[in-house]
């Protein structure tokens, strides 16, 4: 079998594109963060970009059939590894997300979870012959997603554990939902809203008032997302040559999570309009390679990628223009951060791995 | 049957790329609202953002005397502030800090902890008007407390202990109330204005515009750089009519009695020198008082802050015959009348005492003036009626404003029958009017006004306003100018004026009341005055209590015939006219060597005179020092009974 796999095969055309996105996200990183003390992340980023080609390339040699195989295991161990974080996560900004391995390095289990549920949702839908969805199967595929998101929400991150419901989303659409079934689970969910207002923390709910009114508060909750309308607004038609929004600090954190924000202040409708573009491109581009699959095992799989991916951006680029509340999600590829960036070429990997034995069968 | 390898639906796959394109279309249109709509909104906010206008004030104008001496200058003031958004522990280096400021560390810490829920820009003013070693310190801990710093402001200097506190007034933030009232309502919060004296009446001339720069700033209000400064427009130099050489004379002639001194020049009405008694120090109203001190100041049964030369309306006693005996010879009536004073007499059933128990005997107008026989001046009143003796009070300005250039001129009272019913719906007793006859009763004014009425008679009837500042050195567009130069003429008849003048010129020899204030050489006509501030039923009571012991008056003018100089002194609790007649002359004759010394129209710009009272206000290095210069008002202190002993 693997005779038939070769690099001419590997998708360059999707590498060139996120590697430009990738080119842009350090540029920006760099000018935001100049004379600040994260002055020099960018090159940290480089490297971290450098660490995801490898990781690409390893993980596109291993077949993922072999890893579908196995994902049961890879499910237990994620489980087990989130588990670790509940007992004796880091406990940092209220939240325990972070274990910290010995050497010093710090690790966030929640991000490569993602990765696990992207391949366990494949497994089991491909696993499923009927081409409609029955109430069971409906069940089981969101426990799967399910169980590892409540442990993420107990961190608490509401942000990573609603990057895993498009995971399920998806696999539940392209697995043979039914518009009744849907029409009910949507019902539902309106019903459960006001429950799960209550369990949200207060500045969980500050942030999602804050959105609806922004200029209601505008030092406190509001402040992050005020200063990200006016980084945005300002920059106009063309950008700004000094945007002062950025370099002043007024916005925060614009190295990861409003990196749109500084770059949208910096090049303008212009500049953030081609980014959005090159994002569309990505995602068309991995749909195609859903599309040309070789099973439904790697249909899913991709298509599970291009959930995440899709839902990152609209989390966040929303967020910067005001359309979406303050979550924390980073916009992927541009945002600074090893987590984030290694997920994002893992995942890579495994899709140019999907491609690459679009021809076996 | 669907197989294992059933490929996925080719439609939901396409389904999934058009949700792909909405959600771009819908980031892109939200993008092109905020950047291509909305853009000139944002900008304006991110300008906002970054732009901030920082004032620069602009320094008052200094107060100078006639001779163009400074009396009121600025120096640099600094406060120390702590910077909140620095990473710095503030906690951990308040001990350090307080030690450098010389303050107490829990202090400092409470400061902190209070600011704790404060925007991170907001500092913290830790004290203000530090010393020139406390500044040393915050220089020379730049590295190790990087969140110290200091800011600049200039603060009115005064001169020390009071001297001439009342004229000058204070400055203060001003107040919400002010803002409320038409005369400020284009100042701002914070402005520093004139609070009370010529401060406050001239707070247009002496009050600068101030400037701005325009700063970049970044979140945490830290400069950036500078986009531009619009320069400050400082206060103008305001030139008082006051000369210091007499104000000190008059300074130390009160010394620390209660009371007050004005000299003016009858001509112009120019005053040269005004003291008020107890006095206050506007040098704490500079930096920042305290609530503590403040109503101290303002409960202090003394009054300190009260200007007693304009403010304090109290009964003239004696002085008030001179402006009788101008009512009763312009009335036809003084002229002939001769009194038999056998030491009291009986009007209206009652007896009513004059100050010499065993009378005066034959009292012609002129012996009443220099001997102040009470029953000349009782059978005087009861001839011309209370309405004729106001008719000239009022012509002479008594129970109205003199409209002197200081705020909050107090009125006095000029009774008359009309006043009567206006004021208490009854008719005027007869009896009263013998009381009004000697200054007493019903009858109060201001030392400011008796100068004034005085002065007009000295000078045969010409009165002027008086004020603190000369109106030709005013801008143009000073309203209250036109006003000073008033000058109104009361007709008195030239035979009276001559034996009114020349009874005052002997007050002061030896058949007078006040021969110990006697000064050889020098031609000083005026008038005692010892009024009751209680009945003497009460007197009898609290006979130690100085605050009902008898107010001491004298009013006098040199020379005789067209004066120089009016100088009046009310000496409260000074029991009788001719201490105060003593206090008086040495104002005069302060005044008349000053004269002889120098040619009077030649301005001096001597700069010695100045050194006396100041330091060197070109001296950049000690200004901060300047504050303590010293005036030492004890210094001159001779006891009035030493000054002339064994005179009664």
């Amino acid at each position: 079998m693997s005779r038939y796999v070769s690099f001419r095969d590997f998708d360059w055309v999707l590498l060139l594109f996120v590697l430009i996105i990738c080119g842009l996200g350090v540029m920006e990183i760099r000018s935001a963060t100049a004379h600040t003390k994260f002055a020099g992340a960018h090159v940290k980023q480089i490297y971290w970009i450098a660490a995801g080609l490898v990781c690409m390339f390893l993980m596109s040699f291993i077949n993922y059939t072999a890893l579908l195989e196995q994902v049961h295991w890879m499910y237990i161990a994620s489980l087990a590894s989130l588990m670790m974080v509940l007992l004796f996560g880091q406990k940092y900004l209220g939240a325990r997300r972070w274990v910290k391995l010995p050497g010093g390095a710090h690790f966030q289990p929640s991000e490569w979870v993602k990765l696990i549920l992207i391949l366990a949702v494949a497994k089991y839908f491909a696993d499923l012959s009927q081409r409609e969805l029955s109430w069971s199967d409906f069940m089981k595929a969101g426990a799967i997603v399910g169980i590892p998101m409540l442990m993420v929400l107990r961190q608490p991150d509401l942000g990573t554990a609603l990057t895993y419901l498009p995971i399920a989303v998806m696999g539940l659409f392209l697995g043979g939902l039914r518009f009744k079934q849907a029409a009910i689970v949507i019902v539902a969910g309106a019903l459960l809203l006001p429950v799960a207002w209550h369990v949200l923390k207060p500045y969980q709910r500050d942030r999602l008032t804050s959105f609806m009114h922004p200029e209601a508060d505008s030092q406190g909750s509001g402040y992050q997302v005020n200063q990200s309308l006016i980084a945005v607004g300002s920059g106009g038609i063309w950008g700004s040559d000094a945007p002062s929004q950025t370099t002043l600090a007024f916005l925060p954190v614009p190295q990861t999570d409003f990196i749109f924000a500084a770059f949208s202040e910096a090049h303008g409708f212009v500049g953030a309009l081609g980014v959005l573009l090159l994002y569309f491109i990505v995602l068309m581009r991995l749909i195609q390679n859903a599309q040309t699959a070789p099973d439904r095992a790697g249909t899913f799989v991709v298509m599970g990628v291009v959930a995440v991916l899709s839902f990152h951006i609209l989390v966040n680029v929303g967020m910067v223009v005001g359309l979406m509340p303050v979550t924390g999600i980073p916009l992927p590829l541009m945002s600074y951060g090893g987590s984030s960036v290694l997920f994002m070429f893992l995942a890579l990997g495994i899709v140019m791995n999907v491609r690459m034995r679009r021809f076996v069968n | 049957m669907p197989g294992h390898d059933e490929k996925v639906s080719e439609i939901r796959l396409t389904a999934t790329q058009y949700v792909i394109l909405i959600i771009f279309l819908v980031l892109t249109y939200g993008l092109w609202r905020l950047q291509v709509t909305q853009n000139d909104f944002y900008s304006n906010l991110a300008e906002k953002n970054r732009i901030r206008d920082v004032p620069i004030l602009a320094p008052r104008g200094k107060i100078l005397d006639r001779e163009g001496r400074t009396i009121v200058d600025n120096y640099p003031s600094f406060t120390a502030m702590l910077m909140r958004d620095s990473s710095r522990d503030l906690m951990a280096d308040a001990d350090s800090i307080a030690e450098g400021l010389h303050m107490d560390p829990a202090d400092v810490r409470d400061q902190i902890r209070k600011f704790a829920s404060m925007p991170q820009y907001e500092p913290i003013y830790l004290k203000d008007d530090i010393t020139p070693d406390e500044l040393a310190f915050i220089e020379a801990h730049r590295n190790e407390l990087p969140e110290l710093d200091t800011i600049m402001s200039h603060r009115r200097l005064y001169p020390r202990k009071g001297f001439m506190a009342h004229v000058i007034g204070y400055v203060g933030e001003v107040s919400e109330q002010m803002l409320n009232q038409t005369r400020w309502e284009f100042y701002n919060p914070g402005d520093i204005v004139g609070k009370s004296g010529v401060e406050l009446e001239y707070n247009q001339v002496l009050m600068g515009q101030n400037g701005s720069r325009q700063v970049v700033v970044n979140s945490h209000g830290k400069e950036m750089g500078e986009l531009g400064e619009k320069p400050a427009t400082p206060g103008k130099p305001l030139k008082l009519t006051i000369d210091i050489d007499l104000q000190i004379a008059a300074e130390e002639a009160l010394g620390d009695r209660r009371g007050a001194v004005v000299a003016m020049n009858p001509h112009t009405g120019e005053i040269l020198a005004m003291v008020s008694r107890p006095t206050f120090d506007p040098n704490q109203f500079a930096v920042r008082i305290s609530r503590d001190e403040w109503s101290k100041l303002v409960n202090d049964p003394d009054h300190p802050l009260l200007n007693r030369a304009i403010q304090a309306q109290l009964a003239p006693g004696s002085t008030f015959k001179i402006i009788e005996a101008v009512a009763g010879w312009q009335e036809g009536i003084a002229q002939n009348l001769i009194v038999h004073c056998s030491g009291s007499a009986v009007f209206y059933g009652r007896r009513f005492g004059c100050w010499v128990k065993s009378g005066h005997g034959e009292v012609d107008l002129s012996k009443a003036i220099y001997q102040s026989c009470d029953v000349y001046f009782y059978t005087l009143g009861e001839k011309l009626g209370i309405d004729r003796i106001a008719k000239y009070a009022e012509a002479l300005g008594l129970g109205q404003k003199t409209g002197i250039d200081l705020p909050d001129e107090a009125t006095g009272v000029m009774p008359s029958e009309e006043w009567k019913i206006r004021n208490f719906k009854q008719k005027w007793f007869a009896g009263e009017t013998i009381s009004v006859a000697i200054g007493q009763g019903a009858v109060t004014v201001t030392p400011m006004q008796l100068t004034r009425a005085i002065a007009a008679i000295a000078m045969d009837g010409r009165m002027v306003v008086p004020h603190v500042v000369n109106p030709t050195v005013l801008p143009k567009d000073f309203l209250p100018v036109a006003h000073y130069n008033e000058v109104k003429t009361i007709p008195i008849d030239q035979a009276g004026w001559d034996v009114i003048t020349d009874a005052m010129g002997r007050v002061l020899l030896p058949e007078g009341t006040a021969p110990s204030a006697h000064i050889p050489g020098i031609d000083i006509a005026g008038k005692t005055g010892s009024a009751q501030v209680a009945s003497l039923a009460l007197r009898a009571k609290h006979e130690s209590n100085e605050s009902l012991a008898q107010n001491g008056w004298f009013v006098g003018f040199t020379p005789r015939r067209d004066p120089d100089v009016v100088v009046t002194v009310l000496f409260q609790g000074g029991e009788h006219g001719k201490l105060a007649a003593r206090l008086a002359t040495q104002v005069i004759k302060a005044y008349v060597e000053k004269q002889r010394r120098q040619p009077p129209k030649m301005a001096s710009t001597d700069k010695v005179d100045v050194g006396a009272l100041w330091d060197d206000p070109d001296e950049g290095g000690s200004r901060l020092h300047a504050a303590h210069f010293a005036l030492d008002l004890a210094r001159h202190h001779a006891p009035l009974a030493e000054a002339a002993p064994g005179v009664e």
